[in-house]
């Protein structure tokens, strides 16, 4: 850091003052809790409102969320009330059952083989798609914010909104698409309806959301390479797709990994798209495992509250797995993330 | 940009023989703009549908003609017969509660994090991180028990109380990265003059970064606005939903009603994509000043 403030010269000081304490043995702890106080309450005071406010609307929910995977809770047995009674929970602790069914059953790893296809595909597709038009917006061309513009609309409107108007448009006897399939003598397309051109229909909705952020991200990070560079690369005699290999490419490492990670976690929590375009549905063709989890919550009958809990915390440990290696083999490659 | 000017002088110069940026022959230059134009016009389509559609009648609603007895009875019949006002008012209510609280809370603290190294610190940028990349699932369940015994499901408050859970993380994070982008000379400005942390945060630093709160405010809000899936499940009955669940109310496996439900995404969106576009500059900088949740 270029400049100490005051407060964090104090602070080493303390922190040395501590460990020096330490080491010899003779430092009393309460006085450099208090020490550690002194210098630090501010800080605290500080952060103070967004630690219990985490702690109390996220930390809690989640310690019970967590040990609701650990039981049988459903509709029928967790405390509610009816008219005037108060009805106790009945449920009960039942360790690790819903884990192993979970995982050895094979809803939950098909359902993950589906959510895995579903995020790579959305995210190499939006970033290969991003990628290329934000190579195109960076070079001089007539009409450039125009295009801009127009790109960048899905972005601006809200995601449900957009969902909607694709569901108008694939609507299978009256949607658009089909109406001019027809116009041009084919057969209507089952969009939503058939297994597979479901898979393929809410792909191509959520790519068409992720685009524009992409593209917007990507371009921030071209406009940032210095132009001198290209030029060295020319005089040297470097052909296009040289300098975009060479150049472009690497200029672009500490914004796409970003982007990267970022639109995989969406992606993989994607929870509106498939919601309100298909339901999970036809079947539970399109269901990820965000979509699944709530159906089990609110969807079915007895709502099964454990169940739709053991596969959050299961999307949340995949979720911290996945991170925690991107950002090994980024510290690998000598990234600072 | 900087480099037009160089490359200009170059494409001047007869010796060069390299291939130069900044010169196309013309088909290199019909084939970007054809690809530009596709990519605009996939865009553009589906919104500009929805917003043709929704003035024309609403039996013509699924005819493929652009325009077809063009008229705003959709529009007057969704204020008049549907609650649309009512779910547009709660979905403002809700939304706005979220974020002037989100920001109000975590703005300390995007300020504490930023300037100082506290014991604790590390961890607590860690769950800040962590909670932005919660699936809906994990929370969803314990929430909605919490919020049924306390009688607050199907209240606005319990929505906005649920919307924190994503805005709190997100807005700390997020004004961490403009908080950053202060330089800390005006913090050790402060000291010497004598203000302390505190003093310094409100009268120095909150005004300087007045263009980073507007944005996260802004964002805290499209994310509320446009959330699915808390408001799906916590709120029921006509009068308590927000515009995402009323949507749903037009178009559901029973039938679909496109002439309001295009004319209520029309209205939906307007505000929405004005200020977005208006404000998107800014918005790319705070991206890239920290990540945020969709």
């Amino acid at each position: 850091m270029a400049v100490d403030t005051p407060s964090q010269s104090v602070a080493k000081a303390a922190g040395e003052h501590v460990a020096r304490g330490r080491s010899r043995g003779t430092g009393n702890p309460r006085r450099a809790a208090k020490r550690s106080f002194a210098t630090h309450w501010y800080a605290w005071a500080m952060v103070a409102p967004v630690v219990i406010v985490i702690g109390v609307i996220i930390g809690y929910p989640l310690v019970r969320g967590i040990y609701l995977s650990f039981t049988d809770a459903n509709e029928r047995n967790v405390a509610r009330t009816i008219g005037v009674n108060e009805i106790p929970a009945t449920y009960e602790f039942i360790g690790l059952d819903n884990y192993t069914d979970a995982i050895t059953g094979s809803q939950f790893l098909g359902t993950l083989g589906w959510t895995v296809v579903w995020t790579v595909s959305c995210v190499a597709i939006t970033f290969a798609l991003g990628l290329a038009l934000a190579n195109i917006l960076n070079r001089k061309i007539a009409g450039r914010s125009v295009y801009r513009m127009m790109i960048i609309l899905p972005w601006a409107v809200p995601g449900f909104v957009s969902v909607f108007a694709w569901r108008f448009l694939y609507d299978e006897r009256r949607g658009l698409l089909n109406q001019i399939l027809s116009g041009a003598g084919l057969d209507a397309v089952p969009w939503l309806n058939d297994p597979l051109m479901a898979k393929f229909a809410v792909i191509a909705v959520n790519v068409w959301l992720g685009v524009p952020f992409m593209m917007v991200a990507l371009l921030g990070g071209l406009q940032s390479i210095p132009g001198e560079l290209y030029e060295a690369a020319e005089m040297d005699g470097a052909n296009a797709w040289q300098r975009f290999r060479n150049i472009t490419l690497p200029g672009l490492r500490s914004v796409s990994t970003t982007v990267l990670l970022l639109s995989t976690i969406w992606t993989f929590n994607m929870f509106p798209v498939i919601f309100l375009l298909t339901r999970g549905g036809p079947g539970e063709a399109t269901q990820i495992l965000v979509t699944q989890a709530y159906k089990f919550s609110f969807e079915i009958s007895p709502r099964d509250f454990a169940q739709s809990s053991t596969w959050g915390v299961l999307i949340l440990v995949l979720l911290m797995i996945f991170a925690a290696i991107y950002q090994r083999v980024l510290r690998k490659q000598g990234e600072v993330w | 940009m900087t480099t037009t000017t160089p490359t200009a002088r170059h494409a001047a110069a007869p010796t060069m023989n390299a291939p130069l940026r900044g010169r196309r022959s013309p088909l290199a230059s019909v084939a970007l703009h054809v690809t530009l134009i596709v990519a605009s016009v996939v865009a553009v389509f589906p919104v500009l549908w929805v917003l043709l559609t929704s003035l024309k009648p609403a039996k013509y609603a699924t005819t493929t003609d652009f325009f077809k007895e063009t008229t705003f009875e959709n529009y007057t019949n969704l204020l008049r017969d549907t609650p649309f006002l009512t779910w547009f008012g709660n979905s403002l209510l809700v939304a706005g509660l979220t974020t002037v609280v989100g920001v109000f809370i975590s703005a300390t603290t995007g300020y504490a994090v930023s300037r100082f190294r506290f014991p604790g610190k590390r961890g607590l940028m860690w769950t800040l991180l962590i909670t932005q990349m919660f699936p809906v699932a994990v929370l969803i369940v314990p929430i909605y028990n919490i919020m049924a015994s306390l009688g607050l499901l199907n209240q606005s408050a319990g929505l906005v109380i649920t919307y924190l859970t994503i805005a709190v993380p997100f807005c700390a994070w997020m004004m961490k990265g403009f908080f950053d982008g202060i330089p800390r000379e005006i913090d050790e400005s402060g000291y010497v003059d004598g203000l302390t942390p505190f003093g310094t945060f409100w009268r120095l630093i909150l005004p300087l970064a007045k263009p980073g709160i507007a944005v996260t405010a802004f964002y805290s809000f499209i994310t509320a606005w446009g959330e699915v899936a808390y408001a799906s499940a916590f709120m029921v009955g006509d009068e308590n939903l927000t515009l995402a669940g009323g949507l749903q109310k037009f178009v559901n496996q029973y039938g679909a009603q496109w002439g309001p439900m295009t004319a209520a995404s029309v209205l939906i969106a307007i505000p929405a994509a004005l200020v977005f576009l208006f404000a998107q500059r800014h918005l790319v900088t705070g991206m890239s000043a920290g990540a945020v949740k969709g």
